[in-house]
């Protein structure tokens, strides 16, 4: 059966494409008698709340799919916007409710940054390899199915004679499509690193 | 002006700032987060050397500041950017005003910015067009991410922007450097995205956008429009400080800089007090691109000097001295 740990590990920063879990933002997750309690944690007091919301709700939903699990308290803290965020996601308001003035949904944002996501995977991919392959032509990696997860949870064909290096649109890249893919990943694991110091710096060497 | 191996730098550091964000300032718990949170970027990306206690953080003297920028950093012209931030602190955080009054005591050295909201309207145009006399501007700093009443920001393609943009070509502001921050308050989309750059730059051939902070965390984007508009160029701020904690990471944003953009159109900065000039272009000088990363193109001495000044010298018309090989 899945644990807690397990759970929060399916929930991703849209941003930086990692687990919660890896990135260092779950600071409590224990369950006690049927209760959850999370307690998440961001690099900065001011990271951008779009992204704090799409996280703790995602963890909330993650958490509450446990079938041991019959109450569920998903915190954020230390973030300028983290007490609308708690009760939105708890009130199952969404971001929208929580916000009423902040003018929609985060669908389209999630979306974009899937896309980003999965030019990432397939620079990581495709590093090493020739141009003109086809899906079928990639040996069986790690890296191949992290590609395919993301390409086939944006829609685009996964089978085996697709082309290996379609855009996020699902059209054939050109060298420069290619090239800015390469910049995308590269902006992405700079992101992580950049995060992953800032919340070193706020919570282990925090001065007095 | 910076000098090694019998070459010589001119230094034009692009974005500094004379801020107050001690707690008798600040407005609410937003202003404390908000140097909190820069105190946090000064602690992680700086080396343990350059790290100062958060009381000296909070505001820095006129004298400190003529200190770490020209007594021993190398500094030869700084350019302040505004901050207003008047909702976080009593009495805004870095004010054309405040940099105004030290540019008029050292005019030398400084050169001082403003900045407009196009939300302002009519009346701002009025105070756009008094701030640009009454303090000579050539530049402008601008933050799109700036929430305002029921506003959750604002783009460079709206209407009124493109009335600003039009007032600051008639009164000779060629240079809009542009912040893509974070955002203050809940937004539904991606606060960094660059596309409305891309637009104005096209609209405004004789402007030239100054994409702060290289448009991180959105370098991809950021490259991407700047690749095919000729009047935008990268500001440095941010991306500087990680030739030390990171330096592949660093080698990896100049390198995707100088393959899209090219040397012509990427300048220095400190982000001072962030930062301090000193150690970040003693590196600079040093840094080679690792030899692994061939994909990229070379980081030359003419570059650097590009870099670290020619090109924003360029940009205000800032007089150069002659930076002919001196003996080693």
């Amino acid at each position: 059966m899945r644990t807690l740990w397990e759970a929060l590990g399916t929930v991703v920063d849209p941003e930086l494409d990692q687990p919660v879990t890896d990135l260092g933002f779950v600071s409590e997750a224990v369950v006690v008698d049927g209760h959850a309690r999370v307690r998440l944690r961001l690099p900065t007091y001011f990271c951008a709340p779009n992204f704090a919301y799409l996280m703790v709700a995602d963890a909330y939903d993650a958490v509450r799919a446990l079938p041991s699990v019959t109450s569920v308290d998903v915190q954020l803290e230390d973030h300028f916007a983290a007490a609308e965020i708690n009760a939105g996601v708890a009130e199952s308001a969404g971001f929208a409710g929580s916000f009423p003035s902040a003018g929609g949904e985060l669908d389209e944002l999630r979306l974009t940054f899937q896309r980003k996501a999965y030019l990432a995977s397939l620079d990581r991919l495709c590093a090493s390899l020739p141009s003109g392959l086809t899906l079928a032509d990639v040996p069986p990696s790690d890296l191949l199915d992290a590609m395919l997860r993301r390409r086939s949870a944006l829609g685009l064909s996964c089978s085996p004679d697709s082309p290996l290096l379609l855009d996020e649109h699902g059209l054939e890249m050109t060298p420069l499509r290619r090239r800015h893919a390469r910049s995308v990943r590269l902006s992405i694991e700079g992101n992580a690193g950049f995060c992953g110091g800032l919340l070193r710096t706020r919570y282990l060497n925090r001065s007095s | 002006m910076y000098e090694k191996d019998g070459q010589r730098y001119f230094i034009v550091d692009g974005h500094i700032h004379a801020w107050d964000g001690r707690p008798s300032n600040q407005a609410n718990r937003y202003g404390e987060g908000f140097i909190n949170c820069f105190y946090d970027y000064h602690r992680n990306l700086s080396p343990a050397s350059e790290v100062w206690p958060i009381e000296d953080f909070w505001q820095q003297s006129e004298d400190r500041i003529l200190h770490d920028l020209f007594e021993v950093g190398y500094v030869d012209k700084a350019i302040f950017q505004p901050t207003y931030l008047t909702d976080f602190f009593v009495n805004g955080f870095n004010t054309t005003e405040q940099d105004g009054a030290i540019t008029e005591r050292h005019p030398e050295r400084f050169i001082v910015n403003g900045s407009w909201d196009p939300r302002d309207g009519e009346a701002g145009l009025d105070r756009l067009e008094a701030l640009a006399h009454r303090w000579n501007l050539r530049g402008v700093k601008l933050y799109t991410a700036e929430w305002k009443g029921d506003s959750k920001g604002w783009k460079l393609t709206d209407p009124w922007s493109y009335r600003y943009l039009e007032r600051c070509q008639e009164l000779g502001i060629r240079n809009i450097h542009i912040h893509k921050g974070p955002t203050i308050y809940p937004l539904n989309r991606d606060a960094f995205d660059v596309a409305d750059v891309d637009d104005a730059a096209t609209a405004f051939p004789g402007l030239r956008f100054i994409v702060e902070h290289v448009g991180l965390p959105r370098l991809e984007d950021f490259c991407w429009i700047a690749t095919q508009e000729p009047n935008v160029y990268g500001g440095l701020a941010v991306a500087m400080p990680f030739i030390h904690s990171r330096p592949r990471y660093f080698a990896q944003i100049i390198g995707e800089l100088l393959y899209w953009i090219g040397e012509d159109r990427i300048t220095f900065a400190s982000d001072y007090a962030i930062w301090t000039p000193r150690w970040l272009i003693e590196r600079f000088v040093d840094f080679q691109l690792p030899a692994d990363m061939t994909e990229y193109p070379p980081l030359t001495v003419e570059a650097k000097k590009k870099i670290l000044g020619l090109n924003m010298a360029a940009l205000y018309d800032i007089p150069v001295p002659a930076l002919d090989a001196v003996p080693a």
